[in-house]
């Protein structure tokens, strides 16, 4: 069987997870103006304060325009044309699993990650969003003993309104870039944690995100806060339902570390990739970053990136603390039609601060798929270290794999190394793999998840099986 | 794409019209076009991707004219003969070939070295000049091809080898703020072979400005030598752009030695256009005071089988900038390719920086190609070991900085030429220590 | 010649050695040996100067200077010389090129006139004998690209063409086959005499077979817990070295 025969085979199978839950919905009109932001403040009545600093986004917003340099490409955007605001009907407040709306429950059947389970089997809180408005949170009691928040954006807002003032908005700013202000100004919910002093938070905390009504943008907001001493695991996972409309989602994650605190953030990201042809699809364009405030401070982002049909998506680190750690591991499969820009960005602040950057790059089909990355150090950043490792790997000879960083050195004490290859999955690993009785899609499921190996050893257990799992799915397809 | 419009200084463009009264009509149109094609794109800003890490502000802030006076003579030339005496010389002074202190006369059959504008009409001027190096994107290259008309032609003629070196000395100076466009052009001819050396320099502390294309066309089976060596003073603008076309079997080496100046910048292009060619790439930059290396590569695999092996070194001292940009470009058809690249760079000084961008942009799925990119220090365990032997701490730097950079100069197979660069980066290590 | 008196380092924040008192005369050849980790090394390492151990407590003096003043460079051109358990690769400089430099360096601190080329080839060719060397290798980068026994050769050769007064090998014996070990053991030997010292770190009493020690210690715990002659080798040899932490622990209860 010819190679290239195979490699089609492996890229060309259709999205599994994808299907439509009748949910119904409570949707503003389409188009943005600052009266669908004040719809949307009022909606979830929200504070003066919010709503300025919502409408202060806004304004900026208007004055700016959309990123141009990353190397993907697709219709212009009509942001007139987004409904900005949709939340299930669902008033009451839930106290156990068995409130929850029936439909809902079905769809975490669907994909495999049914709230019972996940809180039977592995003891992981969840707060399960569905497209904009939480739904339910589990576990906050014994979370709530060690002092620890973990809650839906939008409560914390009324519930603990000085954090959200303190450090909303401190790590991204309003300014930041075009959809981080998008985000700022209409925003619907998302995630909010914080890690009291000295806390080890005991479980994983961990959100599922689904985008759900048809033409509707998906604005997540999330801020995690670790206090001193404070340590904290965080995942997220996603997918979403077929559609043949194009969805755009613009996510903001903030994450703030003080000092010799932790952060690990893990994302497993399975959004609509679009069709076999390319049709469909969701816009993934987020803005995630931490900054280690304090000294001695880590932040560690680990995504796997296998969905959506465009993806541009920078998790980074600001080393502010002296000693403080940045990492990054990733994992992005493209395949079929989709197109990934991803990476990272490492600012080397504070003295002695160390970063650390894996990403395994797997482009198939027609598929495009780039690494960026920046590394800089400052002039005052002493002896700081970086090592970064970038790899593609090819499956197929129409798509496209490429690595684009920029490594900007102003002290004379630092270590920056900078590592990438480009290779394919070998004839003979697939032959050595058939002689040994293994089947060519095996075969090549094999030799990808070694090959990603890296970066699955930082997920935590239960997420390294899913994610496992989600890259066979990517490559299925196979072969007789 | 970005198309950022850039300035234009009025200065640049006042050459034009005399400039293009002499040579074919063809020609007259392609500078007309390039004139064009520059007023449109101007003096690039730092806005502009290509040009993110180098400012050439000062460019539009002073004015620069051609030469007035042309006063070199033989004893200040000796000196620059870098690669000996032995050798095919042209002297361009300011830009402007300067015959008397040039030796090109009596040439072995099937070699022709000699004035651009006496060769407008060589039939490999005809077929070649400005069909390679594309100023649609790059303005530097849309300003100088309007100007072409001073320069080098090298014709090197089938199953001919040139034994002897061609050396196009540069040198500016003599008053200040001087202009200059070079254009030069080689043709080797199937399994013909030569050695290059192009070296640029200064007579006094005299600002300049220069803005040199060279287009070297391998045709199959040629194997060519370059060696481009910036030895200017630390008032100098050198903006170069080198495009090498490549076919079937041939092989290229060039060697980029910059010293530092104001600015400079190197642009090298290599387009490997058949199958089974080989191309070297080695750089090294030794900058100080506040100058600004930039260099910038693109190597284009567009056929299968090829190799191509790009070694980039910098030393940075003082307040100096240095910039790596180096492209490899696979496309859909240059199955089997191997194409590695690494960029090493040493900080000296507390206030010197390094920006290195390597980058990968692979469409073919057979290929291994890699890339790494350090900026460091010298190696710590190595110094030490050095001490313990009794060699003192800055006698120990300077011997690993040296063979940091010997690396890159032992690859030069003109021995002369290698000697004389390792005394002068000798010279400039201990003068800075 | 050498005097260590209750010598305490350590590595950030970890205590290796804790009070290590040895005395080395001249002409004398003192082993040392350990279980893994019980700071052998380290000691190699703060006597040549390297400057990742901190010392804390005591004293090293060295023919009556304070020997933890000096720069490596300066214990080197007093005649201390390190033989590396790991001698590390400088890619670019070449073995004659680097030996050139050092020895006039050294011979420059002495106030002698430096070798001229045609003297240090025929130095250099003398001594390559000694360990069974090959010429070509003179041309070679600094250790790159040789094998373990090679780089080993290479530092008793360095040996041999600077003599040290005080040689200390750093466990110049691991990963060597015999042969290797004999060519080694022979450069060390043939370099003794009543001027020159030697302290030899190794594990293995194999080395002290080729190399007569006229002591040999046991360090433990960043201690030198027992002294004798070659003889308490050949009981490590035979004993292994529970007894000794057992002796040594139990005295501490």
């Amino acid at each position: 069987m010819s190679d290239t025969k195979i490699i089609d085979d492996v890229t060309q199978s259709e999205y599994k997870y994808g299907f439509v839950s009748d949910i119904e919905s409570d949707n503003a009109p389409k188009g943005l103006n600052e009266g669908i932001v004040r719809f949307i403040s009022a909606k979830k009545n929200e504070p003066e304060w919010l709503l300025e600093w919502r409408l202060k986004a806004f304004r900026h917003w208007l004055t700016m325009t959309e990123p141009t340099w990353p190397n993907v490409h697709y219709p212009v955007i009509d942001f007139q044309d987004i409904i900005y605001y949709s939340a299930p009907k669902q008033k009451i407040v839930l106290n156990s699993l068995d409130e929850v709306d029936p439909e809902i429950r079905a769809t975490f059947d669907k994909l495999g990650i049914s709230l019972e389970e996940q809180k039977r089997l592995t003891g992981v809180a969840v707060d399960a969003v569905i497209d904009s408005v939480s739904v339910k949170t589990t576990f906050r009691g014994a979370l709530a003993e060690l002092g620890i928040i973990f809650c839906s954006f939008s409560e914390a807002v009324h519930d603990h309104p000085e954090l959200i003032k303190k450090y909303l908005g401190s790590v991204v700013p309003t300014t930041d870039n075009f959809y981080a202000a998008l985000n700022s100004a209409v925003f619907s919910d998302g995630s909010f944690c914080y890690i009291p002093k000295g806390v080890r938070c005991p479980m994983e905390l961990s959100t599922y995100f689904r985008i759900n009504s048809a033409g509707t943008g998906q604005f997540e907001r999330t801020l995690i806060i670790a206090d001193e001493s404070a340590f904290v695991s965080y995942l997220e996972g996603c997918s979403a339902p077929m559609r043949d409309e194009n969805q755009l989602h613009a996510a903001v994650v903030e994450i703030y570390a003080h000092k010799d605190s932790q952060v690990k953030y893990s994302t497993v990201q399975n959004w609509y990739p679009g069709d076999k042809n390319g049709k469909g699809g969701i816009y993934n364009f987020v803005t995630k970053r931490g900054i280690c405030a304090g000294d001695n401070s880590k932040i560690s982002w680990t995504q796997v990136e296998t969905g959506s049909s465009i993806t541009w998506k920078y998790p980074s680190v600001i080393l502010k603390g002296d000693n403080s750690v940045g990492e990054f591991y990733s994992v992005a499969v493209t395949n079929n039609y989709q197109q990934a820009d991803t990476g990272t960005k490492m600012i080397h602040l504070g003295r002695n601060t160390k970063s650390t950057i894996v990403s395994k790059g797997i482009s198939g089909g027609h598929s495009q798929n780039s690494y960026r990355g920046l590394v800089r150090i400052s002039p005052k950043a002493e002896n700081a270290r970086n090592y970064s490792q970038c790899d593609s790997l090819l499956l197929g000879d129409k798509c496209g794999a490429h690595t684009f960083p920029y490594l900007e050195v102003n002290n004379k004490s630092a270590t920056v190394e900078h590592e990438a290859t480009t290779s394919k999955v070998g004839e003979d690993q697939i032959f050595y793999c058939n002689q040994r009785g293994i089947s060519n899609e095996d075969a090549v499921g094999l030799i990808v998840n070694g090959y990603c190996k890296e970066v699955f050893n930082q997920l935590p257990m239960e997420f390294a099986v899913e994610a496992q799992k989600l890259l066979a799915v990517s490559l299925e397809g196979s072969v007789g | 794409m970005n198309t950022t419009i850039g300035t234009m200084p009025e200065y640049l463009t006042r050459y034009f019209e005399n400039n293009n009264l002499i040579g074919p009509a063809s020609l007259k149109q392609i500078r007309k076009d390039a004139l064009a094609r520059f007023e449109v794109l101007g003096i690039p800003t730092t806005k502009h991707e290509e040009w993110k890490y180098t400012n050439l502000a000062p460019l539009t802030r002073s004015e620069f004219h051609p030469a007035l006076y042309h006063t070199l003579s033989k004893d200040v030339v000796v000196n620059d003969l870098i690669a000996g005496k032995e050798v095919i010389l042209l002297v361009f002074e300011n830009g402007r070939l300067n015959k008397e202190l040039s030796s090109f006369d009596n040439l072995p059959k099937g070699i022709t070295v000699g004035e651009l504008g006496d060769n407008f009409d060589h039939p490999a001027v005809v077929k070649n000049l400005a069909k390679h190096a594309s100023f649609e994107n790059e303005a530097m290259v849309a300003l100088n091809t309007a100007h072409i008309f001073d320069g080098a032609f090298i014709h090197v003629a089938e199953n001919v080898h040139c034994e002897k070196p061609i050396h196009l000395l540069y040198i500016s100076g003599g008053e200040e703020n001087t202009l200059a466009f070079p254009r030069n052009l080689m043709v080797a001819e199937k399994n013909s072979s030569a050695k290059v050396i192009e070296s640029f320099h200064s007579r006094g502390n005299e600002s300049s400005f220069i803005n040199i294309v060279t287009e070297v066309v391998l045709e199959e089976n040629a194997n060519v030598e370059w060696s481009k060596i910036q030895l200017e003073n630390s008032n100098t603008f050198h903006i170069s752009h080198t495009e090498c076309t490549q076919a079937a079997n041939s092989n290229f080496d060039i060697h980029t030695i910059t010293f530092g100046g104001k600015i400079v910048r190197n642009n090298l292009h290599i387009v490997l256009d058949g199958k089974n060619i080989t191309s070297n790439l080695n750089g090294l930059y030794v900058s100080n005071g506040d100058s600004l290396v930039d260099n910038h590569t693109l190597v284009d695999h567009a056929m299968p089988n090829c190799l191509s092996n790009e070694l980039y070194k910098g030393v940075l001292d003082g307040k100096s900038k240095g910039v790596f940009n180096g492209k490899i470009f696979v496309r859909k058809d240059a199955q089997k390719t191997n194409a590695y690249q690494s960029n090493k760079n040493i900080l000296m000084s507390d206030e010197a920086s390094m920006n290195a961008k390597p980058q990968l942009e692979i469409f073919a799925d057979d290929v291994k190609c890699s890339h790494g990119a350090t900026t460091g220090q010298l190696d710590k365990e190595a110094l030490f070991y050095l001490r313990s032997r009794g060699i003192g701490e800055e006698a120990a730097r300077a011997f690993l900085t040296i063979a940091f950079a010997d690396d890159v100069l032992n690859r030069i197979s003109n021995e002369t030429l290698r000697d004389e660069l390792k005394n002068r980066i000798n010279e400039r290590l201990n003068k800075s220590n | 010649m050498l005097k260590i008196k209750n010598l305490s380092a350590r590595v950030e924040e970890k205590e290796i050695l804790r009070g290590l008192n040895l005395e080395v005369g001249k002409g004398e050849v003192h082993a040392i040996m350990g279980p893994n980790g019980s700071g052998k090394s380290t000691l190699a390492s703060v006597l040549s100067g390297r400057d990742t151990f901190e010392v804390t407590d005591g004293s090293v003096t060295y023919n009556g200077e304070d020997l933890l003043d000096l720069s490596p460079e300066e214990r080197a051109r007093k005649g201390i010389f390190l033989a590396f358990q790991y001698p590390v690769e400088i890619p670019g400089v070449t073995n004659a090129n680097f030996l050139k430099t050092a020895l006039n360096e050294i011979r420059k601190s002495k106030g002698l006139a430096p070798l001229d080329a045609k003297d240090f080839l025929i130095l250099m060719r003398e001594k390559m004998k000694l360990v069974e060397m090959d010429k070509s290798m003179t041309q070679r980068s600094v250790n790159e690209g040789f094998s373990g026994g090679e780089k080993k050769r290479n530092e008793v050769f360095q040996m041999a063409m600077l003599e040290p007064t005080l040689s200390i090998l750093d466990e110049t014996d691991s990963g060597l086959d015999i042969d290797a070990l004999r060519i080694v053991a022979n450069g060390v030997n043939a370099l003794r005499s009543p001027e020159r010292s030697f302290v030899v770190i190794t594990h293995y009493q194999r080395l002290l077979d080729y190399i007569v020690p006229d002591f040999v210690h046991v360090l433990y715990k960043g201690r030198i817990v027992k002294s004798g002659t070659k003889e308490l080798a050949f009981e490590l040899e035979e004993k292994g070295y529970d007894w000794i932490k057992e002796e040594v622990d139990a005295a501490k209860v």
